[in-house]
């Protein structure tokens, strides 16, 4: 099964691994200066000559990172903050030490690209005033101040436990929430504080009150690029292109490109064409895509990861259903499993699997695939298990071998139970794929994470609803495939 | 086609059959009759290889029966269960063609099969296609039969064919079925609890009681030559309609 999955799932991600003059893979992380980032590279890896593609917005630092060593991708940017702590797990911050670090796994990174985007935690102004809050340490004289930060920030190292540790914080609630929705958190008022990057063009914008970090708890976060040591040599002239970006945006500069995209709306790949042609005298065609296209490709990315995903899940989860009606202990243990799978988050078991698939649409397909076996297994086993112990015994008794019997009998009796299953699994994944745009698979979910990025509703929605109708239309299928699969005798109305 | 128990026992807990012996005689038909819960149903099961005896030897033909030689067997016995048994899913047509379409018969021969049974049962051609909940409880068990008989079986077992049926569907089908039984001069092993219909269709009867077998023979020995005081009971229990307005 697994051995023909595989091949199966590389085929339908349309890997275009060909040898030499391969493109230039550049990755960002789900957030608009990572985005424009990203446009900035791929741009100048393309002024070089050769080609180059940007995987944009994936989910967070373990993705690109892992991503990077698999060389799914050849460049990313992060910060030195960043690298220390979460890739290199405490390693020194400053420049020599973490290229020691980064060259024993085959990264190399690049010089400082100008300014640091250090986390900071910020609240609104008058409020700050009001209650006169002007460092970390005041913090710990309001013990009410309700904290919201980036999920991200809940956990990291360097986030709200260490920070509340080391300034002594009373505040026992912090909620974890997406980092744009935290700002309209604080201008709703149902949040007083919450964590900011320095270069945030919100900060200006919701009149925010950075709070100094008097006890220096927050390490430097120069903006970099992590490029795997051999794009150097497997394409010098795109890779010393690139490197025209160190020290060339300070943090001014990076704070109005963050503006533009943000509060200007426009698409990261017009700012940073602009900034090139300003700053670097490169032209850059910046190509806006019109509404249908995007949609065309998102609902093509989208079908092909349920289809492969659910036909993959049906094809193993019915069998499987049937093994676990057969032999009820082992199928306990079965249903345990793929229960199992169905409590591990999405993006934990999507990061778990791309140092194995890569990114884009494999690891996608495969959690699709996992979290659609649940349903299937437990409404084919339950459906068995249900059938009537006289209509056993009359296929028994006619002398109909085992396999007939299931085929012939059994199967049809359960027939209605196990399209349920299938139709539940097909619903909940039309929905769990819009997560595949965090791995790079592209699909509703693409537009969902840049408008929520962007704080963009109509972006939102491009995602949103296309994905409500793809359910609609799926669920209507399956009522017509159970008109197809389901026996017309198990169909007739009940008093006959 | 002979059936013989050596002593067969089979346990359910504190029920079921202690070891008992019997013999059942080919090209007749024998009557399986007793009290519910007596053991009627276990000792089909056993003959059909539905279930394996705890102990003694179920003998087809002189041969015990094994897991080996089960399944060749039962394309020759044909079992007709309590409740008939029919397939939901499948209309009356393809319930009884099942067992041939699996084993490949050619459709001409599985329509030639099918009008042969329906004139034999006396089912309505035209009703073939409907399905089991849509034709009535005497025609369902009409069907059940055919199903039995499909591939013309040495070994009919009948569990209560008749079990739930109103009095005139009844009597016409215990008349339909001598009729069958005498044309077609089968082993044939039926379960009812009627001694009238026990003596109306059978050569011979045997009566059970908690599994044990009380006595055999015609209703004439069990009615006029009694063993013992439950046959005697037996024999009473059954009430006819004219008995009951003498008393009243
Ligand atoms: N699978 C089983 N598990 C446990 N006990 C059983 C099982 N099958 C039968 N028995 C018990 O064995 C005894 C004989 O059952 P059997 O079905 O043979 O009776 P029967 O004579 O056919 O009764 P009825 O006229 O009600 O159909 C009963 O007490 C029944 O409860
Ligand atoms: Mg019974």
């Amino acid at each position: 099964m697994r051995r023909a999955l595989i091949p199966l799932l590389f085929l339908v991600a349309g890997c275009t691994r060909t040898g030499g003059n391969a493109p230039v893979r550049v990755g960002s992380k789900a957030f608009t200066e990572s985005v424009i980032l990203g446009e900035l590279v791929t741009f100048l890896a393309q002024d070089a000559g050769g080609r180059a593609e940007h995987r944009r917005q994936l989910g967070g630092t373990q993705v690109l990172w892992n991503a990077l060593l698999a060389g799914e991708i050849d460049v990313y940017p992060d910060y030195t903050g960043t690298i220390a702590r979460e890739i290199l797990g405490g390693a020194g911050s400053d420049e020599e030490s973490l290229r020691v670090a980064l060259a024993k796994r085959g990264v190399v990174i690049s010089r400082p690209l100008g300014f640091s985007n250090t986390y900071a935690v910020g609240m609104k102004e008058e409020a700050a005033a009001r209650l006169g809050i002007r460092t970390l340490s005041d913090l710990a004289r309001h013990p009410e101040l309700r904290f919201g930060f980036s999920s991200e920030f809940m956990d990291r190292s360097d986030g709200w436990p260490s920070l509340q540790a080391r300034y002594h914080l009373p505040q026992q609630e912090a909620r974890g929430l997406d980092h744009d929705l935290a700002y309209r958190g604080l201008e709703s008022g149902t949040l007083d504080a919450t964590d900011l990057y320095s270069t945030d063009a919100e900060i200006r914008y919701y009149h925010l009150r950075v709070l100094v970090d008097d006890l220096h708890h927050f390490p430097d976060y120069h903006a970099v690029l992590l490029a795997r040591a051999d794009l150097a040599t497997r394409a010098g002239r795109a890779h010393a292109s690139i490197r025209r970006l160190e020290g060339s945006i300070d943090e001014a500069a990076m704070i109005a490109l963050n503006a533009r995209a943000k509060l200007d709306r426009l698409p990261e790949s017009v700012v940073a064409a602009d900034f090139l042609a300003e700053r670097l005298g490169v032209h850059a065609d910046a190509r806006r895509e019109s509404f249908l296209r995007p949609l065309l490709r998102h609902t093509g990315q989208h079908l092909a990861l349920v289809a492969v995903s659910l036909g993959a899940a049906i094809l193993f989860a019915i069998p499987l259903g049937i093994l676990a009606s057969r032999r009820p202990r082992l199928g306990r243990l079965i249903l345990a499993g793929t229960g199992i799978v169905q409590t591990i988050p999405s993006l934990a078991l999507l990061v778990f699997m791309i140092p194995l698939l890569g990114i884009g649409a494999p690891p996608a397909i495969v959690a699709l695939f996992l979290y659609s076996l649940l349903p299937i297994v437990r409404n084919t086993c339950t459906g068995l298990t249900d059938i009537a112990p006289s209509m056993r015994e009359s296929a028994e008794a006619l002398g109909l071998p085992p396999l007939a019997r299931l085929w012939r009998v059994e199967l049809p009796l359960a027939s209605r139970a196990i399209v349920a299953g299938v139709k539940t699994s097909a619903v909940i994944n039309v929905g769990t794929a819009t997560l595949g745009a965090l791995v790079g698979a592209g699909g509703y979910g693409q537009p969902i994470l840049t408008g929520i990025r962007l704080d963009d509703v109509g972006l939102i929605l491009q995602g949103a609803v296309p994905a409500a109708v793809l359910a609609l239309a799926v669920e209507l299928l399956f009522d017509r495939l159970e008109r197809l699969v389901v026996p017309r005798g198990l169909r007739l109305p009940v008093s006959a | 086609m002979r059936i013989e128990f050596r002593a067969v026992a089979k346990r359910f807990g504190g029920a079921g059959l202690p070891p008992i012996d019997l013999a059942i005689a080919p090209a007749r038909t024998t009557v399986l009759i007793g009290p519910s819960g007596c053991g009627k149903s276990t000792c089909l099961r056993l003959m059909i290889g539905l279930l394996r005896p705890d102990s003694g030897t179920v003998l087809v033909d002189e041969t015990p029966l094994t897991l080996e030689n089960l399944p060749a067997l039962r394309l020759r016995m044909g079992y007709v269960i309590q409740d008939g048994g029919l397939f939901p899913h499948l209309s009356a047509a393809d319930n009884i063609a099942l067992l041939a379409r699996h084993l490949g018969w050619p459709e001409a021969q599985v329509t030639a099969r099918q009008d042969e049974l329906c004139e034999l049962t006396r089912f309505p051609r035209a009703s073939l296609d409907r399905f089991p909940s849509q034709i009535s409880g005497g025609q369902r068990q009409r069907v059940s039969l055919m199903r039995a008989l499909f591939l013309d079986p040495s070994l009919l077992l009948l569990d209560e064919p008749l079990g739930a049926l109103d009095p005139i569907i009844r009597s016409d089908l215990q008349a339909d079925l001598r009729a069958i039984f005498q044309r077609l001069r089968k082993t044939v092993i039926l379960v009812t609890h009627d001694l009238g219909e026990a003596g109306f269709l059978g050569d011979h009867l045997v009566l059970l009681r908690d599994g044990a077998i009380v006595q055999q023979g015609t209703l004439a020995d069990l009615v006029r030559r009694p063993e013992d005081a439950f046959v005697t009971r037996f024999v009473n229990a059954q009430r006819s309609p004219l008995e009951s307005l003498e008393a009243g």
